[in-house]
């Protein structure tokens, strides 16, 4: 409450300006986002339409670039008729497995690997130049060859979503071992901490923000690992799916599995989002009640 | 067996050298020598960057020196020793853990068993006054209640020697007279000996029995006055005494010379 003012008129009008003034403000940002959202579903319903239009229109080649109703018929006809290959949901699970086991091989691997390297000084200095010359390997390229090693089955996929996921995550995890505060390693050494409390205790810790943020490409080239095994040979999954939709020219078919994946790499990333969330509790957060 | 006639810190010409990244060598300290008696509370008081922290790294075993002796307790420093604590300028408490884990990390890391530590943690937690805080995250504290959590999380182990390395510069001015009180208050309990290292002349008189003057770095001891004030002291009243300001000249005639040293230096290099 404002304190009273001496002139009574004054000091009776003050509460209301105050109070529609936060509402004012409340109600403004309310528009602000509803505005946002508005925009965001007219620039879609927009692109569709003018795709769908031209497409119709025969503006647009309907066979090569499709259109959004037949994208959406392919949808439904899978979900409802199974794919050639079997079901949708088997192909989706295929893939989402493949890409799963690979990403989590790569980011163990990762971890393991880039925190034992920044922390052990000899490690890094012997193993360094080799790590960068894998790196600097363009990795999609491995595929066809974990291909002839591991066969159709799931095995060459989870493999070339292993090396792309795992350089990212390693390079992330050795950079959050080598930048931990030099005086909170010093204060555990203080306190009493051995070597091996120090890396599990504080040098881990620390580096999880860093591990974090690559936790959320990574899981984006795990998926691009499965898919790209798939496309280039499988039995089962989403690449298969579009590889097969295009050598039967079915543009509609390609799209389709695009928009399937698009769906399942957001739903992956919002769990992961929210485990970030329950495990960075300590962290200050914006939005959140602290202070 | 001379450990308990020999005095807590004993610093004998020592010399600290870093290379520097440019491939330079930097002498941070240089022909130490350094007393500290048990139960002494020593400040160590120079110009800013003389070296005065290195003193502390010397003592605490987290660096050794490139010459001459450092003895705790009468036996040479072999790495870090579990009689030290050390509390830092920065926080150095862990943001992931919560104030009750953060004070209980000591014990455990010495291997002290998770329900003992617990109720360690707890009677130190009561004592610094943040019983009520403990499952707060650090980054829910104010600047002086980390200061206390770290406080607390250096005396639950029990430490013969506290290592403070400007402790409270972070803090304001209402709030660092606070903890200097409340610091005075733990330490008195302990019979722990204690170097203190400040760059404020005023701080370090209103806590110390004996103020180290360094020169400009690399830093050597230039003098050292004994500080008879009194105890119990309250840090806010202490400084309004006579004695006080005699002392605080004496020591300053002495000081003010290497503050002069040092910022003629600055100049220099920034001209």
């Amino acid at each position: 409450m404002p304190p009273e003012t001496a002139i009574a008129p004054a000091g009776a009008a003050k509460p209301d300006p105050a109070g529609s003034r936060t509402q004012a403000r409340a109600r403004a940002a309310r528009n602000h986002k509803l505005l946002v959202y508005g925009a965001r579903i007219l620039l879609l319903v927009g692109l569709l339409g003018l795709w769908e239009g031209l497409a119709r229109a025969d503006v647009i080649d309907p066979f090569n670039f499709s259109m959004p109703s037949k994208i959406w018929d392919q949808i439904t006809q899978w979900a409802l008729n199974g794919t050639p290959q079997g079901t949708l949901v088997e192909q989706i699970w295929y893939t989402l497995y493949e890409a799963l086991l690979g990403w989590v091989i790569g980011v163990l691997a990762g971890v393991v690997l880039g925190i034992a390297l920044g922390r052990i000084r000899f490690l890094a200095d012997v193993l360094g130049p080799y790590i960068k010359v894998l790196n600097a390997l363009p990795r999609i390229v491995l595929a066809p060859i974990f291909l002839i090693w591991f066969g159709l089955g799931p095995a060459s996929k989870v493999a070339s979503a292993v090396v792309l996921v795992f350089f990212p995550v390693f390079f992330n995890a050795f950079q959050g071992a080598r930048e931990v505060d030099r005086n909170l390693v010093a204060n555990s050494r203080i306190l009493g901490a051995s070597n091996r409390q120090v890396t599990l205790q504080v040098v881990i810790p620390s580096a999880t923000s860093w591990i974090f943020t690559s936790l959320h490409v990574s899981f984006g080239f795990a998926l691009i690992g499965a898919i790209v095994g798939e496309y280039i040979g499988a039995t089962k999954g989403l690449g298969l799916l579009v590889s097969a939709s295009q050598g039967t020219f079915n543009a509609a078919g390609v799209y389709a599995a695009m928009v399937i994946l698009a769906v399942v790499a957001l739903l992956a990333e919002g769990l992961l989002a929210f485990l970030e969330k329950r495990l960075f509790r300590w962290k200050p957060d914006d939005t959140g009640e602290a202070r | 067996m001379n450990s308990h006639t020999s005095p807590a810190i004993e610093l004998r010409g020592a010399s600290k050298t870093f290379r520097t990244p440019s491939g330079g060598l930097h002498t941070a300290v240089r022909d130490l020598d350094l007393t500290v008696g048990r139960g002494e509370f020593v400040a160590v008081v120079g110009p800013t960057g003389c070296g005065k922290s290195t003193t502390l790294t010397l003592v605490s075993g987290l660096e050794e020196p490139t010459e001459g002796d450092v003895l705790v307790a009468g036996e040479p420093v072999r790495g870090i020793g579990d009689k030290v604590g050390f509390v830092f300028q920065q926080d150095a408490v862990f943001p992931w853990r919560t104030v009750l884990s953060n004070v209980m990390a000591g014990p455990r890391f010495r291997g002290v068993p998770k329900a003992e530590a617990r109720e360690r943690a707890r009677e130190w937690l009561a004592r610094v006054g943040l019983g009520a805080f403990e499952d707060r995250y650090p980054h829910q504290l104010s600047g002086g209640q980390r200061k206390r959590v770290a406080l607390a999380a250096t005396f639950v182990n029990d430490p013969e020697i506290l290592l403070m390395d400007e402790p409270f510069s972070a803090l304001d001015v209402q709030t660092r007279a606070l903890m200097s009180d409340e610091l005075l208050d733990l330490w008195s309990g302990t019979g722990a000996s204690v170097v203190f290292v400040t760059h404020d002349l005023e701080e370090s008189i209103a806590l110390a029995d004996k103020v180290v003057v360094m020169t400009a770095g690399p830093a050597t001891v230039k003098e050292v006055f004994a500080i008879d004030l009194p105890r119990p002291r309250r840090v806010e009243s202490v400084r309004l005494e006579p004695r006080f300001l005699e002392i605080y000249r004496e020591i300053w005639s002495s000081l003010g010379e290497e503050v002069r040293i040092t910022r003629e230096r600055g100049a220099a290099h920034a001209a």
